[in-house]
């Protein structure tokens, strides 16, 4: 409850000024004590970033050396795509995303791998195995995972060209088709929201 | 590593790549090297889970890194750091006393001194003004006060 | 079908607790003992109402009702019956339930006691259990159903709902997920039951305590009827925390038995509180003093009870502990912030009542004493509250995740617990009221010098390590001065009744069993800081690769690597078994084998690490399997943890729990002792 509740101090002590002052500290304190519960809990029932907010921004350096930033992608479909190469699943929808940027590389649409908590021997390996040629880089500081309030990798998000979040996938993809899907439907909404 | 040394970049530079060609010719260090510093990091894959014992793939590949820079002739401040770069400060086992980390450190020392001060007034409105403290009792007449005592508490006990 | 049957019960059950704490409450408020009398009855139906809905849950799971979400998600063919049972506390919604069952039985018994002399604190006693019990009953009728059915839709989507819906089919899968691997161990299956008999039965004194500041009763009555009921549930909790500590020591497979794991942290809170409120009751009841101080820390209690469950259950933590995120988390924090300001503010209306009778004489006294035990007590509660709650706040305020681990709460919590440990050996030789440093030093300068003896033998056995050297000579004072406790008190009785010094040590006990009970339990900690210190200073590890035959060597102790063989569990189909085999010799002589092992459960995508263990009072050798050659299994890594004095911690445990045993002992009636007690022993000296 309170941290640090009245000592006997005011009790026994009938000064009536000390003893409103304690009564306003432990109000305050108990306060502040459900205040950051219920952010937290906010917090934590939230979930990852909501479908139609703005993304956060965010750069990428990328495993070439390059910076990546989110703001210059602005006018196109960008796929954010989480992964390590410690994950299982991550492997089962690799090539296909590969495949899709194949597909989409010259139509508008950007793809970005953030690759989190991972080692970079064992990420360029991993990259090397898929053959993957998008830009990926590492998540430093967590910090990129943490704006997006990932749970796990893999999750995919797909940003439409106004910057605001489309389509959020928990989990790999099953298929290409899956991923074509989901960037047309990232497209699409971008048209018509202007 | 290309990239851990793109972080590391400024004065060290060169004498890490020194130090780093140096060690090269070095035995490969030792689990039980690896393990005093994976000690002390958290991975964020098993939170709350020191890095020496966390089971899974990461924390597995984290090890092989600082088996790497411990290789490479990194010291323990330089690994540490180069973790926290990479991950973030969430990876020590303490936050970092930065910023608003400080009042992780500083509020238990002042919420007991503020705890002990209320006390000691307590303490002291208690004691009335009158009140002298005991007489001074001698060791045989303590040991009686003390078997009176003992008896008599044993008789009002509840 | 059955199923259903089971959520009316439970729906009836709710529909008791909410009317009963109503009627009790308004009853009490406009003085109309037949609405109280009619909320009571409603309360002691709950009991058998929420039997009946457990064991249909019971019968559920033991029969393999996979058609039962719940079911199907804890439990699974292959497990044993037992196990099936103890599901019942294995995932949220049942452990929700078995939580419930637990408060109607204790406020049934707590109720059952003869009530003529403190009628009016019947209502309110009735209320906050009911009130507690409503709303935990209300997270399993809303939100944690444990009896919902599984159905499919037509395009072969999975739901879940009490009755058919439109469209669908009854689903019954062929087996369930079981539960989670990491529980089945003996020690996990008592230990949640323990700590949740620790939480529900601290309500009981925290409902009379509210009881007696609604009716402005200011004296102790309230801590007297439910002295038991502090001593019941601090056992409980104590029992529950070390066998949780066990558990990770067999199971983690991290060598240790605390991780300072937040929800660990969260679970101690209510102990960091009770246990001073265990002590400074003492002094209320003795002297009349500290009444506000009481009333403070039993609602300091009551709220990290319900804070602890809140923190564990909303997933507001993650952790080895945190049960699935759940919907719960929105309910629980509106009830933690009425209760909390509830309390709160009742407590602060009655302020001015509840003043000392008794003015404090000495700062050597007794009451002086425990009120510095208090204050350090409440210092550890702060840093353990802060630790978990500031890596909340960085990433509210920051958006960093920040760890709070174990160095902090050990530089922070060690030298209080150092603190603690002096105040056990001074404490028990200062008297109540009028005491005075004189008294206090010739009491204690025999047993302080005992101690120091024990402070001379460790530095001439070579200890130089100065923390273990202090808490070495603070466990021997503890130690000196409780024998010293019970020889003086023995000798007193010897020479005053003539009786043989051995039945007076026992007549002693027996007549002030809380006393020396509490005395006990002291020896108990003591043991246990010996296999803390022994642990957290003198830990020593090592691990490497090893080929067959090839050997690893610790200090005195050399372990070779005989063979390594990987089955499927033949009587556990789900787990496939990686079984090292490695000798252990000290000093050249062989000790025998050890087989530390890898368990992998197929189905929950999870591997346990068994250590092997070879204990022995001095140590324990801790041998973990880190890793191995999948094909040849010609190598395999080990990691072997020296963990010296550690089974003093269980060993101390055990004396902890006999100490408790026998401060809780029911006794005769008391005013029947007094009257009799003269007489017997009269008889016995003629």
């Amino acid at each position: 409850m309170v941290e640090k509740p009245p000592d006997p101090a005011e009790a026994e002590q009938p000064a009536a000024r000390p003893r409103r002052w304690g009564v306003i500290l432990v109000w305050a304190l108990l306060l502040g004590l459900l205040a950051v519960l219920g952010l937290g809990l906010v917090r934590t029932q939230q979930g990852p970033v909501g479908i139609g907010a703005t993304v956060p921004d965010f750069s990428l350096t990328t495993f070439a050396g390059e910076t990546v930033d989110i703001r210059d992608l602005r006018g196109q479909v960008v796929v954010v795509n989480f992964w390590a190469s410690w994950c299982k699943p991550c492997e089962q929808e690799a090539a296909e995303l590969e495949q899709a940027y194949q597909l989409y590389k010259d139509q508008g649409v950007a793809f970005l791998g953030v690759d989190y908590v991972d080692t970079d021997r064992e990420a360029m390996a991993y990259l090397e195995k898929f053959g993957i040629t998008y830009p990926n880089g590492p998540d430093l500081g967590t910090r990129i995972s943490q704006a997006f309030r990932i749970r796990g990798v893999p999750e995919t998000y797909l940003i439409g060209p106004d910057g605001r979040l489309v389509v959020i996938k928990i989990g790999p993809y099953q298929s290409l088709d899956e991923i074509v899907r989901q960037i047309e439907t990232a497209r699409a909404a971008g048209s018509a929201g202007g | 590593m290309r990239r851990g040394l793109l972080t590391m970049m400024g004065v060290g530079l060169l004498a890490l790549a020194v130090a780093s060609v140096a060690a090269a010719q070095q035995e490969v260090p030792t689990d039980d090297q690896v393990n005093a510093i994976a000690k002390q990091l958290y991975c964020p894959v098993c939170e709350n889970v020191p890095l020496d014992v966390c089971p899974t793939q990461a924390c597995q590949q984290w090890r092989d890194t600082i088996r790497e820079k411990l290789g490479a002739g990194w010291t323990e401040a330089q690994i540490q750091q180069y973790f926290v770069d990479q991950y973030g400060a969430r990876v020590l086992a303490t936050p970092p006393a930065t910023g608003l980390n400080w009042l992780v450190y500083l509020l238990p020392p002042l919420a007991f001194a503020g705890g002990a001060y209320l006390l000691l007034r307590a303490v002291r409105a208690w004691r009335s003004p009158g009140t002298a403290s005991a007489p001074p009792v001698s060791p045989a007449a303590s040991d009686d006060l003390y078997v009176e005592q003992l008896e008599r508490e044993l008789r009002e006990r509840t | 079908m059955i199923a259903q049957v089971g959520y009316f019960i439970l729906l009836l059950s709710f529909g008791l607790a909410l009317y009963g704490a109503a009627a009790a409450g308004y009853g009490g408020w406009r003085g109309r003992p037949a609405l109280v009398e009619s909320g009571r009855r409603a309360m002691l139906l709950t009991f058998p109402m929420l039997t009946a809905a457990s064991l249909v849950l019971i019968y559920l799971l033991v029969s393999g009702s996979f058609q039962v979400e719940y079911v199907a998600s804890v439990t699974s063919r292959s497990m044993p019956n037992y196990l099936k049972v103890t599901a019942l506390w294995g995932g949220q919604a049942g452990s929700l339930l078995f939580w419930s069952w637990l408060m109607a039985a204790f406020a049934t018994a707590a109720s059952a006691r003869r009530w003529d002399r403190d009628r009016e604190l019947l209502p309110w006693v009735i209320l906050v259990t009911m009130g507690t019990l409503a709303f935990f009953l209300s997270l399993v009728v809303f939100f944690e159903n444990p009896f919902l059915r599984l159905w499919q839709t037509a395009g072969g989507q999975q739901v879940t709902a009490l009755f058919q819906p439109r469209g669908t089919a009854p689903l019954v899968p062929f087996d369930g997920n079981g539960l989670n691997p990491l529980l089945r161990h003996p020690g996990m299956i008592i230990h949640p039951p323990m700590l949740y008999l620790g939480f529900v039965a601290f309500v009981i004194p925290f409902a009379f305590a509210i009881a007696a500041l609604v009716t402005r009763r200011s004296d102790d009555r309230w801590i007297r009827i439910t002295r038991r009921w502090t001593l019941f549930a601090w056992l409980f909790l104590s029992l529950g925390l070390i066998l949780g500590m066990r558990w990770a020591y067999d199971v983690l497979g991290w060598g240790g038995y605390w991780g300072w794991d937040p929800v660990e942290v969260a679970a101690l809170l209510p102990w960091l509180v009770g246990t001073p409120f265990l002590h400074s009751v003492i002094v209320q009841e003795k002297r009349g003093m500290l009444k506000q101080w009481n009333m403070v820390l039993i609602i300091l209690t009551y709220s990290s009870v319900i804070l602890a469950t809140f923190l564990t259950r909303s997933g507001v933590f993650s952790s080895v502990h945190a049960f699935a995120q759940s919907a719960i988390g929105p309910m629980f924090f509106a009830f933690i912030g009425l209760t909390f300001a509830a309390s709160l503010g009742l407590l602060i209306s009655r302020w001015d009542g509840l003043r000392s009778e008794n003015r404090l004489d000495s700062m050597f006294s007794r009451e002086a004493l425990f009120l510095l035990q208090n204050l350090i007590f409440m210092g550890i509660y702060i840093v353990c509250l802060w630790g978990i709650l500031f890596p909340l706040i960085s990433e509210l305020f920051t958006g960093q995740k920040v760890t709070v681990g174990p160095p902090f709460y050990e530089r922070a919590t060690g030298p209080l617990w150092g603190m603690l440990l002096l105040l056990m050996g001074v404490a028990p030789l200062s008297v109540y009221g009028r005491a005075s440093w004189q008294r206090l030093g010739t009491a204690l300068w025999k047993p302080a010098a005992a101690s120091l003896l024990v402070l001379a033998a460790l530095l001439m056995g070579g200890m130089r390590n100065p923390a273990a050297l202090l808490a070495g000579w603070l466990g021997g004072l503890v130690l000196a001065v409780t024998v010293y406790e019970f020889w003086r008190g023995a000798r007193a009785r010897h020479q005053r009744h003539g009786e043989n010094f051995f039945v007076a040590l026992g007549r002693l006990a027996a007549r002030n069993r809380r006393r020396y009970g509490g005395y006990i339990i002291h020896i108990g900690v003591v043991l246990m800081a010996i296999g803390i210190i022994g642990i957290e200073i003198f830990q020593t590890e090592t691990q490497g690769q090893l080929a067959v035959g090839e050997q690893l060597t610790l200090g005195r102790y050399v372990v070779t690597y005989d063979g390594l063989t990987q089955f499927d569990d033949p009587n556990e189909r789900d787990r496939n078994v990686a079984r090292a085999v490695v000798s252990v010799y000290r000093d050249g002589r062989p000790l025998g084998e050890l087989y530390p092992r890898r368990d992998f459960y197929y189905a929950a995508q999870q591997s346990m690490t068994i250590p092997g263990v070879r204990s022995s009072l001095e140590d324990d050798l801790y041998v973990l399997l880190v890793d191995w050659e999948q094909i040849a299994q010609q190598g395999a890594t080990f990691k072997i943890y020296h963990n010296p004095l550690v089974n003093y911690v269980w060993l101390g445990g055990l004396v902890f729990i006999f100490g408790t045993l026998v401060a809780a002992w029911p006794e005769r009636e008391p005013g029947r002792e007094r009257r009799r007690a003269p007489t017997r022993a009269a008889v016995v000296e003629a």
